[in-house]
C-alpha cells in the first residue's frame, strides 16, 4: 500500500514522517514520535485511554489515522506540563486527590479533563461525570478522579483572570 | 485491532471525490469523521481497498437557513451541530439529541452525514431525520438528487445511496407555531448506544389540541421506525396522561425489536412504549410553555 508523507505539530514541535495510511494517530505518536504516554486499551474507541487533543479538542487517537492529522496540531499527555515541567492543574490534582492507581488510563483522563475544563471552566458535578463517561478506569472506582477534576476546576478558577 | 491495509485518497473538492468514487466503485468507502467506520475496520468487521476521505471538504460543512428548511452540510461535526444557535432555534430536536451521541471526544470527530449514511438503527441523527421528514441531498458524478428520509433507510447499515453517490447535505424542515420536542433513551451506560429510545415533535393549537405530531423510535428494528399510527391517534386531541400511555403502546406495535445480550425483544417493546410516552410528555410540556 502506498505510504504517505504526514506533517503535523506534536506538543509544539513540527514532526514529519512517511506512514502507511492504516497507521492510527495513536500508533504514530507511540512508534514514530516515541511518545508512549498515549496508551492503547481497546483500540476501537471505547476505553478513552488514547485521548489526545487535536487542534485543542479531545479526540480518540485510535479512531483517527495519522494521515488524517496531516497539517493539524496534536497535544499528548507529554505536552501538558509547563515549561519547567510543573504539572498542569489537572495533573497536580490527580496526584493530590489520588485520581490514579495503576496509571494505565490516566493519560486519557488527564487529557480529556484538561480539554473539558479549558472549554467549561466552571462545570457542575453532573457535567464532570458526563465528560468523564468516555474514559474507563478499572482501579479507582472513579471517586478520586471526580474529586481531582473538581479540584482542578477550582484551581483553574482561582488563577483565571477576572 | 489494526485495520487491514488500504489506499488513502483525500480529494480536494467534491467533484474530485465524486470522480474518485465513480472510478473505484465498490472498492472504495467514504471516510468522514470515522467514528463508526474506524472501529469496524479495527475489528475487521469490514475492509476496503480504498478510503476516500471527505472529512476535510469545506463545501460539505456548514449550517444555513433556507426557506422552510435548515440545511446542514454532511461533514459538519456533531460538536458544531450541538452548539449552533441556528440549529437550536430552527431544529431544536437536533440540539436535544446531540449530547446523547457517544462521548464528547466522539462528537468532536463524528459528523451528522456520517451518522446518517452509516444508518445504525440505534443512532440519534437517523431517527431525527426520519421523524422530521428530512431530505437527503445526494450527489454523484452524473448529477444530484434528493432522497426523502422515509426512502433512505433500508436495513442495518444499509441505505438507498448508490455506490458512486455522496450524501452532501441534510435538509430538516423547520417547524413553526407552538412546538415542542422530546427525546428519551434507555442506555446501560451514558454514551452507549441506547437499547431503545424515542424522539418526537408536537405542535399544538390554542386549546392545546395536537395539530402536528412526529414520532420515531431507535433501536427497535433494523432501521429507525416511524410510528405513524401513533401520530395519527394524537392528531386533533388534547391528550391526557392515559392517552399518552396508550399512544406509547400503539407506537411500538409495528416494530420488530431485536433480542440480544442486553435486552430481549419484549423488553425493548415494553420500554420503547414508555420512552414514547415520556418523550411526548416532554414535547407537550415544552409546546405549552
Amino acid at each position: 500500500m502506498t505510504e504517505r508523507k504526514v506533517e503535523m505539530v506534536v506538543n509544539g514541535r513540527a514532526v514529519s514522517a512517511t506512514v502507511e495510511p492504516r497507521k492510527t494517530l495513536a500508533d504514530f505518536l507511540r512508534e514514530d514520535c516515541t511518545l508512549t504516554g498515549t496508551h492503547l486499551g481497546c483500540e476501537h474507541g471505547v476505553c478513552g485511554a488514547c485521548s489526545v487533543m487535536l487542534d485543542g479538542n479531545a479526540v480518540r487517537s485510535c479512531l483517527m489515522f495519522a494521515v488524517q492529522a496531516d497539517g493539524h496540531e496534536v497535544v499528548t499527555v507529554e505536552g501538558l506540563a509547563g515549561p519547567d515541567n510543573e504539572l498542569n492543574p489537572v495533573q497536580a490534582a490527580f496526584r493530590s486527590e489520588h485520581g490514579l492507581q495503576c496509571g494505565f488510563c490516566t493519560p486519557g483522563f488527564v487529557v480529556s479533563a484538561t480539554a473539558f475544563l479549558q472549554e467549561n471552566p466552571d462545570p457542575t458535578d453532573q457535567e464532570i461525570r458526563e465528560a468523564l463517561s468516555g474514559n474507563l478506569c478499572r482501579c479507582t472506582g472513579y471517586q478520586g478522579i471526580l474529586r481531582a477534576v473538581r479540584s482542578a476546576a477550582e484551581a483553574y478558577a482561582a488563577t483565571a483572570p477576572e | 485491532m489494526k485495520p487491514s491495509a488500504f489506499e488513502y485518497e483525500v480529494p480536494e473538492s467534491l467533484d474530485a471525490a465524486l470522480a474518485t468514487l465513480a472510478q473505484l466503485g465498490d472498492e472504495a468507502k467514504l471516510l468522514a469523521g470515522g467514528q463508526s467506520l474506524i472501529p469496524m475496520l479495527a475489528l475487521r468487521l469490514t475492509a476496503f481497498e480504498h478510503l476516500v476521505d471527505i472529512g476535510p471538504l469545506a463545501e460539505l460543512k456548514g449550517i444555513r437557513r433556507e426557506d422552510g428548511f435548515l440545511r446542514i452540510g454532511a461533514a459538519t461535526v456533531d460538536r458544531v451541530v450541538g452548539r449552533d444557535p441556528e440549529v437550536a432555534a430552527s431544529v431544536p430536536l437536533l440540539t436535544k439529541v446531540t449530547p446523547l451521541i457517544g462521548h464528547f471526544q466522539i462528537r468532536n470527530r463524528g459528523t451528522i452525514g456520517g451518522s446518517i449514511a452509516h444508518a445504525d438503527s440505534a443512532a440519534e441523527y437517523p431517527t431525527v431525520a426520519l421523524a422530521l421528514d428530512a431530505e437527503m441531498e445526494v450527489a454523484s458524478s452524473s448529477g444530484t438528487r434528493t432522497i426523502p428520509a422515509d426512502e433512505f433507510f433500508e436495513s442495518t447499515w444499509t441505505t438507498s445511496l448508490e455506490g458512486d453517490e455522496i450524501l452532501t447535505a441534510i435538509r430538516f424542515p423547520v417547524w413553526s407555531g407552538r412546538c415542542g420536542f422530546g427525546v428519551e433513551e434507555l442506555a446501560r451506560r451514558h454514551g452507549d448506544f441506547a437499547l431503545t429510545g424515542a424522539v418526537c415533535g408536537v405542535e399544538i393549537g390554542d386549546s392545546g389540541e395536537v395539530r402536528r405530531c412526529a414520532i420515531a423510535l431507535l433501536g427497535m428494528d433494523s432501521t429507525p421506525v416511524r410510528a405513524s399510527p401513533a401520530e395519527s391517534a394524537l392528531l386533533g386531541r388534547t391528550p391526557s396522561a392515559e392517552d399518552l400511555t396508550e399512544v406509547g403502546h400503539l407506537a411500538v406495535q409495528a416494530a420488530d425489536p431485536p433480542s440480544d445480550l442486553h435486552a430481549s425483544s419484549e423488553y425493548r417493546r415494553q420500554v420503547g412504549g414508555e420512552m414514547v410516552r415520556r418523550a411526548l410528555r416532554q414535547a407537550l410540556e415544552e409546546a405549552a410553555r
